[in-house]
């Protein structure tokens, strides 16, 4: 499997970007850009807009005001972009079929499908689960099969929107490997997440939203060891913020 | 009692004038549901997947349409069939094919809004994963009807059962000929009101066999349907 980010899709880049849904402010001018390399993790309370923030970089939503740029062009978003919602839905067709359906929608030839799907299917630990309903997998298989749709894309950029929201400590290991593993061939993952231990495990850069504003991003490591902010130093010691 | 043997030593006995009577039946409400779900389907995913002034408006009109009485049906297709009427050029007043379209006209919009809510249903949930995965409007219409085919079986299964069941449109625009336009409901009506029990009974015992055949052969597709898709 080929993946790698290729220089021109990125950076990523949120120029005073915003969304409003009539006058209720979900995004809040955000400037944010993300470089290629380790994976960005989206951090912050629920209604924070991170599920927003990742649907406008996708281009599922558009922003309302500022732009959204990549690799300095605003008139095309790269076609290879992938998305993992928090909840998937699993198309009616068998865990293989699922795959197949979005290696076609990627363009792959007919061909070659059948081998790419089986590779993927190796990649996300689902080995022999290929004829199986997609929609009769538990939460954690259902999630490694989107994964493995999202990556017949062959993205540059994969957006995972709180992929282990609800799974247990198994599952969330098998995803957080899977997720490591994709980051290390290449592939630029941003991810959001309430789990602080994990963006600690997987983030190579953090970004905390609170209330649809960008309230502090930058390396995980110092942002863990010495935030800049009140509400970042509240959010890491598990206080509430409201 | 000396009835229901009679009928039973009528249909074991393979009658001609019968089965004669069963074939057309069928091939006239099979028709007219091939028909219907021909435009029924179509017309349900494009009020589903489109936005347009007055959705809300064609919803509930084809909703209520489900509940058209057939007998306004058949004098709709009477009028329109008939020598005066905008198809009277046709001929076909009288014939099997007048049944099949007085049938299409009942069973399309029970095709249609049963479709249109299951496309709809389905199309809630597959949104974002379409629109994530580039998929164009054609290939979205085509994705969810093929996911949606057991549940649409349930819709083509539902447009059967009333057209097979239907007495009304067809004795309206068929006119009850013997041998040409005489089907299982308008002999049963026309027997019973002869009082020739036998064949009346006979019939319906050969109605209702089939209609728990064909539904017992769609519920067993659509069960190992489900086994590998889910």
């Amino acid at each position: 499997m080929s993946m790698h980010a290729p220089s021109h899709d990125l950076p990523l880049m949120f120029v005073e970007a915003g969304i409003l849904a009539g006058e209720v402010t979900i995004l809040d001018n955000i400037s944010l850009t993300l470089n290629a390399g380790a994976p960005t993790v989206l951090i912050g309370p629920n209604g924070a807009g991170k599920t927003t923030l990742l649907r406008a970089a996708m281009g599922l939503i558009p922003v309302t005001h500022g732009r959204i740029t990549w690799g300095g062009n605003e008139t095309a978003a790269p076609a290879r972009r992938a998305f993992v919602f928090q909840r998937p839905a699993m198309l009616r067709r068998s865990t293989e079929g699922n795959v197949h359906y979005a290696l076609a929608a990627a363009g792959v030839p007919h061909g070659q499908r059948y081998d790419r799907a089986a590779e993927l299917l190796t990649l996300v630990g689902l080995d022999g689960f290929g004829s199986r309903p997609a929609r009769r997998l538990s939460g954690g298989e259902q999630q490694r099969v989107a994964l493995a749709r999202a990556l017949a894309r062959d993205p540059a950029v994969l957006f995972l929107d709180e992929p282990t929201a609800s799974l247990d400590p198994h599952a969330t290991k098998a995803i957080e490997d899977i997720v490591s593993n994709v980051a290390a061939r290449g592939v630029k993952v941003v991810m959001s997440t309430h789990d602080l231990g994990q963006a600690k495990r997987l983030a190579g850069d953090l970004v905390l939203l609170h209330r649809g504003r960008l309230i502090e991003s930058g390396p995980a490591a110092q942002f863990f060891a010495d935030p800049r902010t009140e509400e970042a130093s509240k959010f890491i010691a598990g206080e509430l913020l409201i | 009692m000396t009835g229901d043997v009679s009928a039973l030593q009528l249909v074991l006995s393979g009658d001609p004038g019968l089965f004669a009577i069963v074939r057309l039946s069928l091939l006239i409400s099979l028709s007219a549901v091939l028909f219907a779900g021909l435009i029924g389907v179509p017309v349900g995913a494009f009020i589903a997947l489109t936005l347009f002034p007055g959705r809300e408006g064609v919803i509930v009109v084809l909703n209520a349409l489900m509940g058209l009485p057939p007998v306004v049906v058949g004098l709709a297709v009477f009028l329109a069939l008939s020598r005066s009427g905008p198809l009277g050029s046709w001929g076909l007043l009288f014939t099997p094919q007048a049944m099949v379209i007085a049938q299409t006209v009942l069973v399309a919009p029970i095709i249609a809004a049963l479709t249109r809510q299951t496309i709809e249903d389905l199309w809630v949930e597959y949104r974002d994963e379409l629109a994530a995965m580039n998929i164009g409007p054609a290939g979205r219409v085509a994705t969810l009807v093929w996911d949606a085919r057991f549940s649409l079986v349930t819709a083509l299964l539902a447009g059967f059962g009333r057209a097979a069941a239907e007495v009304g449109a067809i004795i309206v625009v068929g006119g009850n000929i013997e041998g040409f336009t005489r089907t299982m409901t308008t002999a049963i009506a026309l027997e019973t009101s002869k009082g020739d029990l036998p064949l009346a009974i006979g019939l319906g015992i050969v109605l209702i066999f089939i209609v728990i055949l064909i539904n017992a052969l769609a519920w067993a597709a659509r069960r190992a349907g489900e086994r590998t898709a889910g």
